[in-house]
């Protein structure tokens, strides 16, 4: 169904408005409707992943007024007012967010699939513990599941972007060509 | 030659090529994906294991002129997933032999409506009996499959197995038994699939193998090869779930589009994912040993039986592979392992990381530490003095030609684990303590690429070109799905023409544009295919030196001129080079004898569990792998395999168990079929010893599937040593633990009243 479609459909929808990543948005869907499927349809940002649709992996979690939400088990009603941020709003101005290029240069990423909810449970965790100890990412990850890594690159690339936010960056920055949309042009 | 010689990009811990698009979202998976005009499309199922479908009702309150229904009669060509045995039908055709077995194929606009139909149809059965064990299987008291049962069966034998008992000083026998195991990849299967008379069928889609896809497509819908295309889009996860079964799906989908005049999207959900896709296999092995008064090997005998499911899919290959893993890394004069894969009622069982490896491994590497106890020598003792060196043969008889370090990786493993001293700790502090401690040890090996004359049979070709634009491609039909295949490919790409990685890209893997370079399994990647690429580079260069004037050193603008140039006489600029076996090598298919693989990665893990004798829980708390896996390409990509492997390999032991019942998996959720989480996985120590491999590329073997066969008897050895009782079962879960512990306590006198 495109989103033309979508539209003509769910007019008799009431508005609910919210904010993600920072620009304000209003959708007429079905209330009950998941956030989930209302980021993913209705808004086109596919980062968000849904791997069970019971919440139990995570990769389907955002932020909403700063706590770590399963989106797949949030009726899209209950985002009324919300703040929401996906993974699409971590990056700004072309810049990785010191989380994402720790994770690019400590291997926390391989399939990618779980990635952008482990984003989301990271930055939830360094929002309010900067300089969090191996158990607290441990236990911040919890509600995300990661099938290829063993999580022991990303618990580094957490610990790695928690020791460079206040240190200078131990590293080279990334080059521009690195930035750019690479492979498989599709 | 390039092995030796000191690497620039090779080697070196660069980002991952298609690293940024998936930490920013923008990596873009099949579900991401739409077509004008799409409609949605999912499947009916077999409700019971084994009987003939009577009749097929719909409700008369769905409107069906609205879904396009596709039955077995609506296949245009073999109704067959063609793999390996031509027995797999694409829609149940009268007949169904398993749960899941799908029947019907339904696809609406609108994906509510779409599942309100599937609950409208109505199949009526008559059952007939069906069989879910090996042991039902073997008796053949129904006969589900062939004439007999019998998948497939393989006979290797070495020396004279039957004269060695008269002179063994121990005779030790042991019985060993693995679980079914979900891959349990994030990302659930899903295909997109359009038709066309002009362009025929297209599909998009996560999988591991075009060209397996390919086939599929071709014999389904008996079309030529210019009318199919398979595009692989970025893929979340496989682990060998999605070498096989993407070609099901892709004839599902394609089906429906042909029939509905529209794009289709079938993505599973979690619960139809983990109950109708393949599983590791099932296994019983069988070991009986002779041993001489030292401890050391003189027979080997093994009975190594799997559950194939209920079609052939691939048991035969990892059943081979299992054959080929059954007597680890040691020399022995006298072997013969008998192993059979038996059809059974259950979903098919396919590939997984491993590939019967990890089955094989775990009863051997158990069956090594019973060894140990009866004879009352330490485990690790007992491994190095039966270990194969250079120039031993192994149980095909293939020499050890390369150079082999188990020796010094087991010193290795000894050392940074503190194995000696912690073992002689916990034995001290486990008799006043309810949590028992234990350290256990594995040793074994993974053989890189398909087995004996499989690559050549493969016949792979791969190679790069430079576009007009002045892009540099790798053009190989091998896959991305986390392992790494991009980066790896385009760091070789890059070393070998001597210009930066950032200039070198993938090109998209489509069949339309890329050869066939064989599957990606196996662990043959780095190996075979990095081979091809990096001989491709070498001979691109010497053409450009010998009729474009490269000089002898050159900046990437220069290497491009030259490619310019090149292209004004010859029209394109491209390399390609095919597979060839590296000389002098031997293997008979029917006696199982000879060079089996073309290297082996060699590894010892070893691990520290706490069994709590009060919640019957056992917890692997820290973890050491050490192995010799060739060059290391990418350092925190290689780490991250191993780190990855061993984690599932922990799940494997300890918690993944895959519940059936009446052939049917009960816990197709993840609420309850527990992998290992972020709280569970232990710090994992990982240590490579690097000899180059002559033939692999820059030197690397494989490495992807070696960290799952060692964690499980590393981990049930620890128990032993934790607990004093033998553990022979996967997965040990603590109501198991519990059974084994309380069974192993003497019996006390009952209290008087």
């Amino acid at each position: 169904m495109n989103a033309n479609g979508n539209a003509r459909k769910d007019a008799h929808w009431p508005a609910i408005r919210f904010t993600v990543n920072g620009e304000s948005r209003t959708v007429n869907v079905p209330p009950m409707k998941r956030l989930l499927d209302v980021l993913r349809e209705d808004l086109h940002l596919t980062g968000t992943k849904e791997g069970c649709g019971e919440g139990e992996c995570g990769s389907c979690s955002v932020r909403m007024n700063d706590e770590l939400v399963n989106s797949c088990l949030v009726p899209v009603l209950q985002a009324e007012g919300a703040e929401i941020q996906t993974v699409e709003g971590l990056a700004l101005d072309g810049e990785l967010h010191p989380l994402q290029e720790a994770f690019l240069r400590n291997g926390g990423a391989q399939c990618g699939i779980c990635t952008p909810g482990m984003l989301m449970a990271a930055a939830q965790l360094l929002a309010h513990s900067p300089h969090p100890s191996e158990a607290e990412i441990r236990e911040a990850l919890a509600g995300n599941l990661c099938r290829c890594t063993g999580f022991v690159r990303i618990f580094a690339s957490i610990a790695s972007a928690a020791g460079a936010s206040e240190s200078e960056p131990a590293q080279e920055p990334i080059g521009q060509s690195d930035l750019e949309r690479t492979q498989h042009a599709r | 030659m390039s092995t030796h010689a000191t690497t620039r990009i090779v080697g070196a811990p660069v980002p991952r090529k298609e690293g940024v698009d998936k930490l920013v979202g923008r990596a873009c998976y099949v579900d991401d994906i739409k077509r004008e005009g799409m409609w949605y499309g999912a499947t009916v199922r077999s409700t019971i294991p084994r009987g003939l479908i009577r009749s097929i009702a719909f409700d008369r309150r769905i409107d069906w002129n609205e879904l396009t229904v596709v039955s077995a009669a609506d296949i245009p060509g073999e109704n067959i997933i063609q793999l390996i045995v031509a027995d797999q039908p694409c829609l149940a055709d009268g007949k169904v032999n398993h749960c899941e077995e799908p029947i019907l194929l339904l696809a609406h606009p609108d994906k509510h409506k779409l599942r309100e139909a599937l609950g409208g149809v109505k199949i009526e059965y008559d059952p007939l009996p069906p069989i879910f064990t090996i042991e039902e299987s073997e008796r053949q008291d129904q006969i589900v499959w062939g004439a007999d049962n019998l998948l497939k069966s393989f006979l290797l034998e070495k020396g004279d197995v039957d004269s060695a008992w008269a002179r063994a000083a121990h005779i030790v026998e042991g019985e060993y038994r693995t679980g079914a195991q979900e891959h349990l990849y994030i990302e659930n299967q899903g295909i997109i699939a359009e038709y066309s008379a002009q362009n025929g069928v297209t599909v998009w889609g996560s999988l591991q193998c075009p060209y397996y896809v390919f086939k599929a497509l071709r014999g389904v819908f008996d079309l030529p090869e210019d009318k199919v295309r398979v595009v692989q889009t970025e893929t979340g996860g496989a682990f060998g779930g999605k070498e096989d079964y993407p070609s099901v799906l892709a004839c599902h989908a394609a089906l429906l589009a042909k029939k509905s005049a529209h794009p289709v999207k079938m993505v599973y959900d979690r619960m139809e994912d983990l109950a109708a896709t393949t599983k590791r296999h099932p296994a019983r092995v069988r070991h009986r040993t002779a041993l001489d008064k030292d401890g050391k090997l003189l027979a080997i005998e093994i009975h190594l039986d799997t559950d194939g499911g209920a079609y052939a899919t691939l048991s035969s290959t990892v059943l081979s592979r299992a054959t080929l893993h059954s007597t680890g890394p040691y020399l022995c004069p006298n072997v013969r392992v008998r192993a059979r894969s038996w059809a059974t009622n259950h979903v098919p069982y396919g590939a997984f990381r491993g590939f019967g490896a990890p089955q094989a491994v775990f009863a051997m590497e158990r069956h090594m530490d019973e060894i140990a106890a009866v004879l009352g020598v330490d485990p690790v003792d007992l491994r190095r003095m039966n270990f194969l060196h250079e120039g031993d043969t192994n149980a095909t008889e293939q020499l050890m030609r390369e150079p082999m370090m188990l020796d010094r990786l087991l010193d290795r493993a000894l050392q940074e684990s503190g194995y000696h001293a912690k073992r002689a700790q916990f034995a001290r502090e486990n008799a006043r303590n309810p949590v028992k401690r234990g350290m256990g040890i594995a040793a074994f090996y993974h053989g890189s690429g398909f087995t004996g004359s499989g690559e050549l049979y493969l016949n792979s070709l791969a190679g790069v070109d430079v576009t007009p634009e002045g892009k540099v491609r790798v053009l190989v039909s091998n896959t991305e799905f986390g392992q790494g295949t991009n980066t790896i490919l385009t760091q070789i790409a890059a070393e070998a023409l001597g210009i930066e990685y950032s200039d070198v890209t993938m090109a998209a893997p489509d069949t339309n544009m890329v050869p066939n370079s064989g599957p990606t399994v196996a662990s043959r990647t780095s190996m075979v295919v990095g081979r091809l690429i990096e001989r491709a580079c070498l001979q691109l260069i010497y053409l450009l030196r010998e009729q474009a004037g490269l000089g002898a050193t050159y900046a990437s603008e220069e290497f491009l001129a030259a490619c310019e140039r090149y292209r004004d006489a010859h029209g394109e600029v491209s390399s390609m080079c095919r597979y060839e076996a590296p000389p002098g090598i031997y293997w008979d298919d029917q006696k199982y004898h000879g060079e089996a693989y073309g290297a082996y990665a060699w590894a010892i893990y070893v691990a520290q569990v706490a069994v709590d004798t009060v919640t019957y829980s056992a917890e692997v708390e820290d973890f050491w792998a050490v192995q010799e896996v060739g060059r290391v390409l990418h350092p925190v990509l290689a780490t991250g395999q191993i780190e990855g492997g061993i984690a599932q390999g922990i799940g494997y032991a300890l918690y993944e168990k895959v519940v059936l019942a009446d052939g049917r998996m009960t816990n197709n959720q993840m609420t309850n079929y527990i992998m290992p989480t972020a709280e569970d996985v232990p710090p994992i120590h990982v240590y490579f010893e690097e000899i180059p491999f002559r033939h692999g590329g820059y030197g690397a073997k494989g490495i992807g599937e070696l960290p799952h066969d060692g964690p499980a008897p590393a981990i049930l050895n620890a128990i032993r040593d934790a607990t004093g009782v033998s553990f022979t079962a996967i997965p040990l879960l603590p109501e198991d633990l519990y059974a084994g512990l309380v069974a192993s306590q003497p019996v006390e006198e009952p209290a008087s009243p």
